[in-house]
């Protein structure tokens, strides 16, 4: 068993945070920069000291555990492969550690180079490998530690774009029945990876919940971002959530009191963007400034701001031909598609 | 790799010359005053071969002891914190800047019959100065510098990414020192012990001060040098040279390496 039970803080960093993972589960941990997901990590790994607050792993508690007793292998966006060792003599660093004879540790490297996909690289060393082949090392190499919990801290945020999907995809198989955290920033990780998904933001949880719910349900800006859903919180009163900036009607998904805070969540591609006011007469009618516009395939993504809130569209070219930075705007978005619930974290 | 396209100013090179010159310059008057005829019965003579050999074999004892004691000096002062450190790393980089005749007297007040370990030593029977040992002594005072200043440049370089690494892959603090970190080091270890070991090679002032120069015991190369360069300058030539191209041959071995300072 190696369920992970995180409730901990560090003070200089104004981080303190809750969250468990079960034995066998992945945990995504999303967040803002600054959010402190790699400090959670330290923590766990024994690199960083809780000022307060307890970790334990399996059932013991880490805090007098040092980092090379925790059973925790780390894995960075750096694969900081041992630049004087061969790729097979990397991952059986760990093994060797662990006092495996010099044959089974061989042994095991090779079978888990095979694994990620690099069993023909066991011979070369660091600098004769590519960064996603250093990675897949880098992997093996964690693995062969036999970590109780394996710390992955963006694995893939520093390879090329093309690299990172078949990545993602090895992944997908040999941490299928591991328990491990991964701190990311993408959406897709979280979906493919991630049984579990708990955002930080200030040092704080503010959600976790199953990775489904939380990208299709988002409760925080944050997670409603990565998920690339628009978000806006209020109070729920007789069919629309009110907030300083905006009043949206939308149709709540389970029963909810009125006066309670909600969440109104919508895609961008449900919001149209009217050139010419008047608009037509619709429900959710509101007036934006347009603050950014970016090319996304055969639409193009328009970033607004209707008061303090940020509504993002998804509109095709031709219907945001002439429009500038800056220019007033009148967005519509058809209640149908605002899906409202209860904005308290799970 | 591309090559350096911005210029340098002209005049730079006048000088660069001049400087290559003057070091240059020197060696070549020497080489010109050999008597190639008698150089090999000069460099073979009992004295000179007594001088040869205890010069390495006290240059290499010399450095061994730098690498014993330099390589904690310098894990300790660039991988730990404590109270003073700056103070201390200063202290023991002394024996670079102070004069080695100044070693010399130091080391004298302290392992000599009167110093301040000497009464200890002399009770346990020991007798360090003006012996070989204390030869071994004075090049390791001066040289044990050379060694911390190397490698513990070389450890801030590599910085501790690598042994954070290792650590969480369950490596105890023993193995991460002797399978991360000294690997990673060693052009920083062996071009620290190369100059050590040039260091000790040409010690002359603590030596003599510190052991004297009795032949065989305590008579170095270059304290035997010193000694006949008046009463037979032709030896003293010749074993200038020898000392030379062991200096040559160092530099070459350590300019095969990376990081030399």
């Amino acid at each position: 068993m190696s369920r992970l039970v995180f409730d901990a803080a560090v003070a200089g960093r104004g981080v303190q945070a809750q969250f468990t993972v079960d034995d066998g589960q992945t945990l995504a941990l999303l967040g803002p920069n600054g959010a402190g997901k790699s400090t959670v990590l330290g923590v766990v790994a024994g690199l960083v000291a809780a000022t307060s607050g307890t970790v334990t792993l399996g059932g013991r508690d880490l805090a007098c555990v040092p980092p090379h007793r925790r059973q925790t292998a780390l894995l960075a966006q750096d694969p900081l492969l041992f630049p004087h060792m061969t790729a097979w003599e990397n991952v059986a660093f760990g093994p060797t550690a662990r006092g495996a004879s010099r044959k089974a540790a061989r042994d095991q490297a090779h079978q888990l180079l095979d694994d990620v996909g690099v069993g023909d690289l066991a011979g070369h060393r660091p600098h004769q490998l590519s960064g996603g082949q250093a990675q897949r090392v880098a992997v093996a190499r964690a693995l062969a530690a036999e970590p109780q919990v394996l710390l992955l801290d963006e694995p893939m945020a520093a390879l090329d774009v093309g690299v990172a999907p078949a990545l993602r995809q090895m992944l997908r198989t040999v941490l299928a029945a591991r328990t491990v955290v991964i701190v990311t920033h993408d959406a897709l990780d979280a979906l493919l990876l991630a049984d579990r998904v708990v955002v930080l933001d200030g040092g704080h949880v503010v959600e976790d919940g199953p990775t489904t719910d939380v990208l299709t349900r988002p409760r925080s800006q944050f997670a409603a971002r990565i998920a690339g859903l628009n978000l806006v919180a209020g109070e729920w009163d007789d069919g629309t959530v009110t907030n300083p900036s905006i009043v949206l009607a939308g149709h709540a998904a389970e029963l909810l009191p009125a006066g309670s805070t909600a969440a109104a969540v919508f895609s961008p591609g449900a919001v149209n963007v009217h050139l010419d006011a008047p608009a037509p007469a619709c429900p959710n009618t509101v007036s934006a400034t347009v603050t950014d516009l970016e090319p996304l395939g055969d639409r193009v993504r328009v970033r607004t701001l209707v008061g303090t809130v940020t509504v993002v569209a998804e509109v095709r070219p031709a219907s945001v031909v002439g429009l500038d930075l800056g220019a007033s705007v009148v967005l519509t978005v058809d209640p149908d598609e605002v899906a409202v619930y209860d904005a308290d974290p799970r | 790799m591309f090559e350096a396209r911005v210029g340098l100013p002209r005049w730079l090179f006048v000088p660069a010359g001049l400087g290559a010159a003057f070091v240059l310059l020197p060696l070549v008057a020497m080489v010109t005053r050999v008597r190639w005829g008698d150089f090999v019965v000069l460099v073979t003579s009992e004295t000179a071969r007594d001088a040869l050999l205890l010069s390495l074999r006290t240059a290499t004892t010399s450095t061994t002891l730098c690498i014993v004691l330099g390589v904690p000096m310098a894990v300790v002062l660039a991988r730990t914190h404590f109270p003073g450190q700056a103070v201390m790393r200063s202290l023991v980089l002394l024996p670079l800047v102070i004069p080695p005749v100044v070693s010399g007297l130091a080391l004298l007040y302290t392992f000599g019959r009167k110093g301040l370990l000497g009464g200890t030593l002399d009770m346990l029977g020991i007798q360090v100065a003006f012996s070989t040992v204390a030869v071994v002594l004075a090049q390791t005072f001066v040289a044990l510098p050379f060694l911390v200043i190397s490698l513990e440049g070389a450890l801030r370089t590599a910085g501790q990414r690598y042994e954070t690494v290792a650590a969480t892959l369950g490596a105890s603090p023993a193995m991460v020192f002797r399978r991360v970190t000294l690997p990673l080091v060693r052009p920083g270890l062996v071009s620290g012990a190369v100059l050590a070991f040039a260091r000790s090679l040409g010690e002359f002032g603590a030596t003599i001060t510190f052991a004297g120069s009795m032949q065989g015991t305590t008579a170095t190369l270059p304290i035997q040098i010193y000694l006949e360069r008046v009463t037979d300058p032709d030896a003293a030539v010749a074993l200038s040279l020898v000392l030379v191209v062991v200096a040559v041959a160092v530099i070459g071995v350590a300019g095969q390496r990376r990081s030399v300072i």
